[in-house]
């Protein structure tokens, strides 16, 4: 069996007529006779159990190209940051780069109401309508799309719900993946959640104007970031001075010219 | 815990996998494959299944999981080994340039079903 590794991933229970259509007759064939009286029966089933997110997850990244919009995915445990890392990178990349933020938690409309300063159009998704869910999925984005003006945008930015784990399994139609990782967290989350980290392209390692006040080895979580992911550029930044965003920005902006960047 | 949403798609593909002829039938088992590099934790999972087939075709069934590990191999020098760690570069020559060959599974393989008469269709909907 072969696995395409970059696009694997995630379903959910949505879509039931989607699901349906596509895999009512999936027993392959192999149950074809009536079983006999007490008989006893293997079927053959054969499939990715998140496939109906991973299918929904390619219908997302095809209408994103076909608008022109490069989609970024962020994520991270709660309270690293990401909400304020947006308000700051919205505050330098806009008017120039067209964006949108689509943010996900579990409830509250709190993040939205502090993106919608940066003039980006904002949807906010709480999960607790869909079940309460820690991660977003890829049909949860297609409805959240449907809200902003595609045409108009040219680059869409999810916040995905706080956490290290879930997200991870859940391809979105996301064309590049960010993990931010903040100081005041342990240096040895990378190796803890490797999934996540394997899962990335980049990752912001943010907080930093707080080194001074505690007894965190940067160094040592670096190293642990690249033991997972030896490739990944970490961006050491401060979203509440602003320092390093100069090398994120420009990651972002060289990153987002191509669509195809994934 | 995204177990639950697995869970419950677990259920949906294993019920419509039964053929239409094998309604009646009681499914016993439902086989699933999960990588070690997977964010699923089996103990999770069996618990959200145990709750997500009540009521289903598949109530009464157990849930089989065969834990996948990690195979790498290497693009620089081929060398093949197993991850049990979280270290993703070649223990023989560093490369960081490696292909994950297994670990990240997350299918449902099979079910099994016992039907003990043709004409029991006590489960059909």
């Amino acid at each position: 069996m072969t696995i395409d590794w970059l696009h694997d991933i995630a379903g959910y229970r949505h879509h039931q007529d989607f699901h349906k259509a596509r895999h009512l007759h999936s027993g392959h064939g192999s149950a074809r006779t009536v079983a006999s009286k007490g008989a006893r029966r293997e079927i053959q089933v054969v499939r990715r159990v998140l496939d109906v997110n991973e299918k929904m997850a390619q219908h997302n990244r095809r209408l994103f190209a076909g608008k022109g919009v490069f989609v970024l995915n962020m994520m991270s445990s709660p309270g690293s940051g990401k909400t304020t890392i947006l308000e700051r990178t919205l505050a330098e990349i806009m008017p120039r780069i067209p964006s949108a933020v689509i943010v996900g938690d579990i409830c509250t409309a709190h993040d939205a109401q502090r993106l919608a300063g940066s003039g980006a159009p904002v949807v906010q998704v709480n999960t607790d309508e869909f079940g309460g869910d820690c991660h977003l999925a890829a049909h949860v984005i297609e409805k959240a799309a449907a809200g902003i003006d595609l045409a108009a945008v040219d680059l869409l930015i999810v916040e995905n719900v706080g956490n290290l784990v879930c997200p991870a399994e859940f391809d979105i139609g996301e064309n590049v993946r960010v993990v931010v990782l903040s100081v005041t967290e342990g240096e040895d989350k990378p190796v803890k959640y490797p999934l996540m980290f394997r899962q990335c392209q980049a990752a912001l390692l943010n907080k930093i104007d707080l080194l001074p006040y505690l007894d965190y080895d940067k160094q040592r979580a670096v190293d642990y970031i690249h033991q997972v992911n030896p490739q990944m550029p970490v961006f050491e930044i401060s979203a509440q001075t602003g320092q390093g965003f100069d090398a994120w920005i420009r990651w972002l902006e060289k990153r987002s010219g191509a669509t195809d960047g994934r | 815990m995204h177990e639950m949403s697995i869970a419950m798609q677990v259920v949906e593909i294993a019920v419509a996998s039964i053929p239409p002829d094998l309604k009646g039938a009681r499914v016993e088992r439902v086989n699933l494959k999960i990588g070690k590099l997977s964010a699923v934790v089996p103990d999770s999972l069996q618990f959200c299944f145990s709750v997500a087939i009540e009521s289903t075709l598949l109530e009464g069934a157990e849930l089989f999981i065969e834990e996948v590990p990690v195979l790498a191999a290497c693009g620089r020098c081929s060398h093949r080994w197993t991850i049990d760690a979280p270290v993703f570069c070649c223990p023989q020559c560093r490369s960081a340039n490696l292909e994950i060959l297994t670990g990240r599974e997350l299918d449902i393989e099979s079910i099994e079903l016992y039907q003990e008469d043709e004409n029991d269709d006590r489960l059909a909907p």
